[in-house]
């Protein structure tokens, strides 16, 4: 449906629209995770949570981002100073773009673009980048090895991760949004893709360093890995590009494998496509979440173990198969 | 992990100093690591840096105004340190508590053995990324805090014990409290064993990792835990027993390689050993008077000398004291576990990885200012 609006004036007019959207909906999304998180955390661990600022501890995270605003920015001296400053900009500035190939509706999709998922995974890892340049620009220790450690679990991540999403691509031939999630409107892929989905969701879960795989960042080990030297808002940002990357994931296993905004087998229930497709998000966001307050951290070199030696044979399996599947059935 | 030292590459080492603030080395420690990427090719544990004088400070205030001081020597265990010191004074001056103090007495150390054990058990899997067991350890930690703040007073630093008995005696809401302790936690093991000694990303950041066998132990005179889970079954409390522990049915358990999982088995085990001991002590506890009466508060003990080992919540304790006759100590020792357990790590952070090292380093339950004094 979008490709009636290409080459016209209302396309302009879409993109800019679409464009303040997102920017306000990733805001506010960040600041309602960081606030989910702590609640979830909260009852996970017998307590409650934010309680006093709003009702149920709501304008906690505001008020947060308020105080992370007024405080000062640190430089450490003989830190790379152009390097250090850019390093958040360039974290954050990739994890909105996605947001424009997105399919939240049938009707709200900004672009549909036939290359979607192939833009979602070429941002998502630049966050890479600005992970290694943050850390190596601090001029800490902690900092450079929490970069180091990045970097090479985004790179042992991002095969599986495009392998496992590979085997989706290759039943619906598209990289389309709207057609991978038109194709599931009878069936979610994750019953015809257990395997893969699987596998997606253990990658993405490593891709935003989300424990039990947040070696980057482990704080017992690391004190806070590679945002160590950051303060006030440089920190912040890190922190928004974070919970913005985990919807992001989340929306992208939606909609390759729960259907996108379907209803389950193709009932509708009379439940707007919107709702669906954030509810399903949300739950696994909420996934995410529970995942983090369960788990110890895995250690390093077990989790490059486990990719290399496990996810990357079991996807490349995984995706023989589908293709063998695909072509003679 | 020794493959990855085959061929030794060694160029580009660097060095790291863990702490003395970071959050995992459990109070002010340092460790000068040089590191080869990842891997630890040297760990040199700097200590000192909580450093307050006990010993001095005993040798300048009469034997009971130490008893403060005893329980801020290692404040995660200090009713055991105050317990020892109790009857290490009691044994240079000759006093005999009454048979009902010496039942509280191990009542309420052994409340202090397990609400150590719990908050290392919170703090470790909080080493190892684990956020939600500590605050369940916390949970049930808080049930033994309000027991004995109940009783001595007072939370953490308890000075509880006195020569001759006890400050206050117990009643029977005490008694009731702690049975009703003792039957939440067996009933909470289960939970703990699901959340985590089942679960796979445990059991492989534990397994082989930080191995202190036998003959490590000896050499760095290793005590406690970390000893009994090298397989040898060691404890004060069994092998020269005092106070009334000889009266009680309990197992020291014991592990077999001496790695993480086995220290973490070792300690989860000690911990059911203890209920079962308050049991014990709860069913056999005679009346009576909870204090020798006659005992001064400024005792002179008569010119000698002692050493008094005891099992705290870390290993073998014991305090070295020599009398001049006068109510000061002419010289006041302690003994602490920690330091022993610490200095072995010089020779097992060797070849292992940041990672592993925090989690060694946790497992071994150090108490820092302990190792100070």
């Amino acid at each position: 449906m979008m490709e009636a609006a290409t080459n016209t004036g209302g396309d302009w007019l879409r993109l800019i629209v679409g464009l303040i959207v997102v920017l306000i909906f990733s805001q506010l999304n960040a600041l309602f995770l960081v606030w989910l998180e702590r609640k979830v955390a909260g009852h996970i661990q017998l307590r409650y949570g934010p309680m006093e600022v709003g009702p149920h501890g709501l304008l906690q995270t505001i008020v947060d981002g308020i105080k992370l605003v007024g405080k000062e920015l640190i430089t450490p001296f003989k830190a790379d100073k152009k390097l250090f400053v850019i390093a958040p900009v360039l974290v954050f500035m990739p994890v909105l773009i996605p947001f424009l190939v997105l399919p939240f509706g049938p009707e709200l999709i900004i672009r549909d673009m036939n290359v979607g998922l192939l833009l979602i995974f070429a941002f998502s890892t630049f966050s890479v980048l600005a992970i290694l340049v943050g850390g190596w620009a601090s001029n800490n220790k902690y900092a450079l090895l929490g970069a180091m450690r990045s970097v090479a679990q985004n790179v042992a991540y991002e095969i599986p991760l495009l392998l496992s999403v590979m085997s989706v691509v290759l039943m619906v031939h598209s990289f389309k949004f709207s057609e991978l999630v038109m194709a599931q409107h009878r069936v979610w892929f994750v019953f015809l893709q257990p395997v893969a989905a699987i596998i997606y969701f253990i990658c993405a879960t490593a891709e935003t360093n989300r424990a039990p795989f947040d070696i980057p960042e482990a704080e017992s080990e690391l004190v806070a890995g590679f945002h160590t030297e950051y303060s006030g808002m440089r920190f912040g940002l890190f922190f928004l590009a974070e919970y913005t990357n985990m919807f992001i994931v989340s929306a992208v296993a939606t909609s390759l494998f729960m259907g996108g905004w379907h209803g389950p087998f193709g009932w509708s229930l009379g439940i707007p496509g919107v709702i669906w497709f954030l509810a399903k998000t949300y739950f696994l966001l909420f996934v995410l979440m529970w995942f983090r307050w369960t788990f110890p951290r895995v250690r390093f070199d077990q989790l490059m173990n486990f990719s290399w030696k496990v996810l990357i044979p079991l996807s490349m399996l995984n995706l023989l198969v589908t293709a063998l599947v695909v072509k003679f059935v | 992990m020794a493959e990855h030292f085959a061929e030794p590459v060694r160029q580009h080492l660097y060095s790291l100093n863990l702490g003395p603030q970071h959050p995992s080395t459990h109070g002010v420690l340092r460790i000068l690591l040089t590191l080869d990427g990842e891997y630890i090719v040297e760990a040199d544990p700097v200590i000192g840096y909580g450093h307050r004088g006990h010993e001095k400070m005993g040798e300048n205030r009469t034997y009971l105004q130490f008893m403060p001081n005893t329980s801020r020597i290692d404040y995660l265990s200090g009713l055991l340190f105050n317990h020892g010191f109790c009857l290490a004074v009691e044994k240079l001056a000759g006093i005999e508590p009454p048979e009902r103090a010496r039942y509280i007495r191990v009542i309420c150390a052994e409340l202090n053995r397990i609400s150590s054990h719990l908050l290392w058990f919170g703090t470790y899997l909080m080493d190892l990324g684990a956020f939600t067991p500590f605050l369940y350890c916390f949970d049930d930690r808080e049930n033994i805090l309000d027991i004995l703040d109940r009783v001595s007073g007072s939370r953490l630093t308890y000075s509880y014990c006195r020569f001759g008995g006890v400050t206050r005696d117990i009643d029977d809401v005490f008694i009731e409290q702690t049975r009703a302790f003792v039957k939440r936690l067996r009933s909470r093991w289960k939970d703990y064993h699901n959340l985590v000694t089942k679960n796979v990303i445990f059991i492989h950041r534990t397994r082989d990792v930080g191995v202190i066998d036998k003959d490590l132990a000896r050499r760095f005179g290793v005590t406690g835990p970390n000893l009994r889970a090298a397989g040898v079954p060691f404890d004060m409390r069994k092998v020269e027993p005092y106070e009334v522990y000889d009266r009680f049915d309990f197992q020291i358990p014991v592990g077999e390689k001496g790695d993480a999982l086995d220290r973490y088995r070792v300690r989860l085990e000690e911990m059911e050993q203890s209920c079962r001991i308050i049991e014990q002590a709860l069913d056999q506890l005679p009346d009576g008077p909870y204090r020798q009466e006659r005992v001064r508060l400024k005792v002179k003990p008569p010119r000698g000398e002692v050493y008094f080992a005891f099992e705290s919540a870390r290993g073998l304790t014991a305090y070295y004291l020599v009398s001049d006759g006068s109510p000061y100590p002419y010289r006041c020792h302690v003994r602490v576990p920690s330091f022993g357990n610490l200095h072995c790590l010089t020779e097992v952070f060797r070849e292992t990885l940041v990672a592993d090292a925090i989690s060694i380093l946790g497992s071994i339950d150090i108490v820092v200012p302990e190792i100070d004094r």
